[in-house]
């Protein structure tokens, strides 16, 4: 899994993918789990480092970034490994 | 290290140049409090869902509608439409207003002499009145309102072994330019009918006395002119019965009809845009009155029954949300504890829905489906809210008309009513219904008291 490392993220959470002109706007939790992806952080550990910042428990943060997951890969913001 | 607050992440695709067609962000601004009366206490206090109505706007909205007539023409009459909301205690603050009460049948007759309304102050209407009906409608002197033929023959049948004369009107459909036009009930004025049965009424004044002309000509009406039109229909009526028997009538009845600011579905306007005010409404239907050339003692006493523009904004409709999913094609789907089993007019309208507590500017469009298990349980097929979760709790808007009376005991059961008085105060008009409160009306054979599985 990883995602296009030339986005560019505003700190307001503004997202310009310029291999393709889109923009997109994303929120704080958001923005924190673009930065670690970029990072090529894995899933396990984008939860915990969520569950470490953000007053959440894991299952809500684990629930929440698949569907986030799902968002960034119908963008095409996101490829899986293999592909 | 303390932790940041949590909002689930999300990220939505910016359409430049394209209008947000989802309106501006005060359409999804929080409402915490109905009244001052906080949303969380409400819920608290009396469970989720929950009808909440509020007194000071009921009496508001009916003294801005008595005064842009009143203003306008000396003789006007307010009659609650039952069907419209006929709880009782709704129905008592406009009875406390001065509003007589039209009802159309005899379960909304029977709850308005309940509430203490003398009978010569109910109105009749309906396609629906058995001879028992009548009977007591023409004991109590109530206003009957003829629907059709079978009805007069029958009253005429009925009247013939009374000693009392029944007070009577005909119900009159019409072209108003509007479409469709309401031609089930009543007589139709331009092929002749309503002359026609005006005629065979007059024909029996030792039974009866014509006492006035009802129309109701559609609901939601956009366009205050059909009511210039109906009313000149009805006057004209009116004049022709002065000329041929000399007799004056003594009300002509416009129904109801009047829109409510809530948006019709597929309108891509909000409808607070695009309704006509109850002042343009009055202007039309006064002015034509006026300036029909009625002799001043003989004017008309102008009646209205109107009921959702009455009562609509009056009403919220609190929740809760069950689960937030995303739909195969992508799109987020919310689940309220609410579907259109109480939210009945959801199928008619885009009801405005408020998320009832704080979020971030970050708003995504989802779709808002009820708990019932079926297809057509949606509340709104598009709409921007917040980034609600599980537990958080939202408003839905103007829920105030039709919804009380038409809602449906399917599936889950309905909740309670909650009435805020002018000081604030908070009353349950209505419990919600439990499984003993429907099991009450149920018999079990013998033969199926016990299984054994
Ligand atoms: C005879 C009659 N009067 C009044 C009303 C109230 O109409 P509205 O809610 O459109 O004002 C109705 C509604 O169907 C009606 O049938």
């Amino acid at each position: 899994m990883y995602v296009n490392k030339n986005l560019a993220i505003s700190d307001t959470g503004f997202i310009f993918n310029p291999s393709t002109g889109d923009s997109f706007s994303t929120n704080e939790v958001g923005k924190f789990i673009i930065d670690l992806l970029k990072q090529k952080k894995s899933k396990e550990e984008i939860i915990s480092q969520i569950v470490l910042h953000f007053n959440v428990d894991k299952v809500n943060a684990d629930k929440d970034l698949s569907d986030f997951f799902a968002m960034l890969k119908s963008y095409q913001l996101m490829l899986d490994e293999n592909e | 290290m303390s932790k940041k607050s949590y909002e689930r992440p999300y990220i939505q695709k910016l359409n430049t140049g394209t209008m947000n067609k989802f309106g501006t962000k005060t359409e999804y601004a929080p409402v915490t409090a109905i009244e001052g009366v906080p949303v969380k206490k409400l819920i608290a206090d009396y469970g989720s869902p929950v009808f909440v109505i509020s007194e000071r706007q009921i009496r508001k909205t009916y003294h801005e509608a008595v005064r842009a007539f009143k203003t306008r023409y000396p003789k006007v009459q307010f009659a609650w439409s039952y069907k419209t909301n006929y709880l009782n205690a709704v129905c008592n603050i406009f009875h406390q207003e001065g509003s007589w009460a039209e009802v159309v049948s005899m379960y909304e007759y029977q709850k308005a002499i309940q509430n203490g309304v003398p009978g010569k102050k109910i109105i009749f209407n309906g396609p629906d009145k058995s001879i028992e009906d009548l009977s007591i409608a023409v004991d109590n002197e109530s206003l009957i309102h003829i629907d059709h033929l079978d009805e007069l023959y029958l009253l005429v049948e009925l009247l013939e072994n009374k000693k009392k004369k029944a007070r009577v009107a005909i119900r009159v459909n019409m072209d108003t330019g509007i479409y469709p036009m309401w031609d089930r009930f009543g007589f139709n004025y331009e092929n002749g009918q309503a002359w026609n049965a005006i005629n065979k009424i007059m024909s029996h004044p030792e039974l009866m006395e014509l006492v006035g002309l009802h129309c109701h000509i559609g609901t939601y009406m956009l366009s205050a002119n059909a009511y210039s039109v109906a009313a000149w229909k009805l006057s004209d009526l009116a004049m022709n019965i002065q000329l041929r028997y000399e007799k004056t009538i003594s009300y002509l009845d416009l129904g109801g009809g009047f829109a409510s600011a809530n948006t019709l579905k597929g309108s891509y306007l909000q409808g607070s845009d695009i309704i006509p005010s109850v002042d343009d409404y009055a202007e039309a239907i006064t002015s034509t009155l006026l300036n029909f050339g009625f002799k001043q003692e003989n004017l008309p006493t102008l009646i209205l029954e109107t009921g959702r523009a009455m009562i609509d904004d009056a009403a919220h409709l609190l929740g809760s949300v069950i689960a937030i999913k995303r739909l195969s094609d992508g799109r987020r789907s919310i689940v309220m504890d609410f579907g259109v089993n109480i939210l009945f007019t959801a199928f008619w309208y885009n009801h405005k829905i408020s998320p009832a507590q704080e979020f971030s500017h970050h708003v995504e469009d989802m779709v808002v489906y009820g708990p019932l298990c079926m297809n057509i349980d949606c509340v709104r097929e598009s709409v921007t809210l917040p980034l609600l979760n599980r537990g958080d709790n939202v408003v839905v808007h103007r829920v105030g008309a039709y919804n009380m009376t038409q809602w449906m005991q399917f599936i889950t059961m309905r909740p309670k009513v909650v009435l805020i008085d002018m000081d604030g105060k908070t009353h349950i008009i209505r419990e919600n219904e439990t499984l003993d409160t429907i099991n009450q009306m149920e018999k079990m054979p013998k033969h199926l008291k016990s299984i054994n599985l």
